[in-house]
């Protein structure tokens, strides 16, 4: 692997007598989209605040694009895009104008700035649309302009916060394409957020964020492979149940498991597909057919739950207070589909 | 989804350019402050109806108060009001604009903040100072659009200056100054406090005794001396003054107060509070994140 295009190390940071993040290390290999998912107050949106320069951590050290983003803030500004969890977009001016605005502020003139507008205004399908107020925009659409935004400066890292948040599933799936999009444009996203569903199918890497610590790091089937394994599941008839459960035992080296009903038959699946031919064989030469076979791979779901523990007991952590004075809309939004 | 199975080069994205700014100088941040002004008034111009009742507030305190007090307070006016409380008020009602409008400075800011806006300055790799520059600059263009519509009613109403054009100008641009300075103040409490409904209290409580407690609508000489005492020497009244004498001429002031004299106190006045509060807003702004 090449040098990672975002290296954390060791980040500490306090929000009063609260540890936000707690000694968060992490490298982010460049042109890939990074997912970092956790529950409300697991730290994630401080995490994108350090590395997008918004806030000075009190220990550690973070680069991003080969800048030190702490001590040299304007050098990385330069290189990176941020999309916070509100689309930060002004609905009294045209899009735009909201547009021309950033590309001005990243140092672009005149005719430049117009036509980098013009340019990544048709790229998130927002063409049509441009010469209207924002305010007539529906949310999705707002969420795109925000996205739009923080393209123009062309930046090497965007860092996407919970970006599809309070939007419809299908300005969803249209968020999901253009940081797909953006990806393959050799961009690098890293994006916060609480949707297992986001994360499975966006992120090439996941970091799983729990109480300011990272807890796990990898593809998301390591994640999976890492907290359960492969389960195996065996219908049979009711007159067949006792002798099936022997045989399952005897290929998978422990009893089945059953599920409330009773019908069902469940055992690890350490071999995976080599498991479930060995169970069928062995209950076929015994003369049970079985009514139904499925191999069950974990969810993220499950290595979620695994990791993060009882999401009850810290649901309502105080780093809630990372966006001070927002606690309840924040709160609001974080609510799981 | 898969694995990242080789995983592409690091470095810049192929449609990258170089960046476009290597360090911020002076130039840009006079630039981005602009870009933020302009974009502070396109909401003003957009948004009439802010215009519209920042203009409506002091032109009912105009009517009103000529109207209502105007003929029981002519009596004690001094000859330069020409006999004419609304002579005497206009100049004080431009330092009531300029004390009330202050606090949409504040407003604005914490709007911003609220709505994320200050986030994606704060990322962009703009100059510091742009947000606050562009704020009270935008401020003070607004102020000068209602404070001029509200002379321009008055003098509808039969407001005169009794001196020259050149020196009501300048009464004009030195209540401006006066607005500006206060927007620096209402920019630092807007940064502390963060919260509109707070701003809204944080910034009217302190407006109204400094404003009914000082020469803006009537003379300080029948006040009790110990509120006298504050009033004479508050700055509202010492810019009050400045453009009553400026506009009405020498005779307008207080017994013993020299126009050049009162017209420099406003400038240190002025210079003075700027001076302290530019930084402190600053300082807030820097700190507003973390």
């Amino acid at each position: 692997m090449t040098d990672p295009i975002v290296r954390v190390r060791d980040v500490v940071h306090d929000f009063g007598r609260t540890r936000a993040l707690d000694g968060v290390s992490l490298d982010v290999p460049g042109g890939i989209v990074y997912g970092l998912l956790g529950p409300n107050g697991a730290g994630k949106t401080t995490l994108i605040r350090v590395l997008s320069t918004l806030l000075r951590p009190a220990a550690g050290h973070v680069e991003v694009a080969g800048v030190d983003v702490i001590a040299d803030p304007t050098a990385a500004r330069m290189r990176i895009g941020l999309a916070g969890q509100f689309a930060a977009v002004d609905a009294y001016l045209t899009g735009r104008e909201n547009v021309e605005m950033v590309g001005r502020l990243y140092g672009l003139r005149g005719a430049a700035a117009r036509a980098r507008a013009a340019e990544v205004l048709d790229r998130f399908g927002l063409g049509d649309a441009a010469d209207r107020r924002v305010a007539t925009y529906s949310g999705g659409m707002r969420r795109r302009l925000d996205l739009a935004a923080s393209l123009v400066g062309r930046p090497q890292v965007m860092f996407l916060d919970e970006p599809t948040t309070g939007i419809d599933p299908r300005s969803r799936m249209d968020v999901w394409e253009l940081v797909e999009d953006l990806v393959r444009g050799g961009t690098t996203v890293l994006l916060t957020t609480q949707y297992l569903e986001e994360a499975d199918r966006l992120a090439d890497r996941i970091a799983v964020i729990d109480v300011g610590r990272i807890v796990s790091e990898g593809t998301a089937d390591e994640l999976k492979a890492r907290v359960a394994s492969t389960v195996l599941e065996v219908h049979v008839p009711e007159a067949d149940r006792a002798r099936a459960a022997e045989l399952l035992t005897g290929v998978a080296g422990e009893a089945p498991a059953t599920d409330t009903a009773g019908t069902a038959l469940r055992v690890p699946a350490r071999d995976g597909g080599a498991t479930l031919v060995a169970a069928v064989r062995a209950l076929s030469d015994a003369g049970i057919t079985p009514d139904d076979v499925a191999l069950h791979r974990p969810t993220l779901d499950d290595a979620f739950l695994a990791l993060t523990g009882d999401p009850a007991t810290h649901a309502p952590t105080p780093t809630g207070r990372t966006r001070r004075g927002r606690r309840g809309r924040r709160a609001t939004e974080e609510v799981a589909p | 989804m898969t694995a990242a199975t080789g995983t592409p080069a690091t470095g810049a994205p192929s449609g990258a350019a170089a960046p476009l700014r290597g360090r911020i100088t002076p130039l840009d941040a006079v630039r981005d402050a602009v870009v933020i002004g302009r974009r502070n008034l396109l909401r003003v111009v957009r948004l009439p109806q802010l215009l519209l009742f920042a203009t409506v507030q002091p032109v009912m305190f105009l009517i009103l108060f000529t109207y209502v007090f105007g003929g029981a307070i002519e009596g004690a006016l001094p000859p330069a009001a020409a006999g004419e409380y609304l002579n005497w008020l206009v100049p004080g009602l431009m330092i009531q604009v300029s004390a009330f409008g202050s606090g949409q400075t504040a407003l604005g800011l914490v709007e911003d903040l609220e709505k994320g806006v200050v986030d994606r300055f704060r990322s962009l790799p703009m100059a510091r100072s742009a947000v606050l520059a562009g704020r009270t600059g935008a401020d003070l263009a607004r102020n000068a659009v209602v404070i001029g519509l509200m002379v321009l009613v008055g003098a509808l109403l039969g407001f005169r200056y009794q001196t020259s054009f050149p020196r009501f100008l300048a009464g004009y641009l030195l209540a401006l100054g006066f607005a500006h300075a206060l927007s620096w103040v209402m920019a630092t409490v807007g940064l502390l406090v963060r919260t509109p409904e707070a701003v809204q209290s944080a910034v009217f409580l302190p407006v109204f005794p400094l404003v009914f407690a000082s020469s803006v609508f009537l003379p300080t000489a029948t006040m009790p001396s110990w509120l006298r005492a504050f009033a004479d020497h508050q700055p509202l009244t010492v810019v009050t003054n400045s453009l009553r004498g400026l506009m009405l001429g020498e005779g307008a002031l207080p017994p013993g107060q020299v126009l050049a004299d009162q017209v420099l106190r406003s400038g240190l006045w002025i210079a003075g509070i700027v001076l302290v509060f530019a930084p402190l807003a600053i300082r807030a702004y820097r700190r507003v994140a973390t």
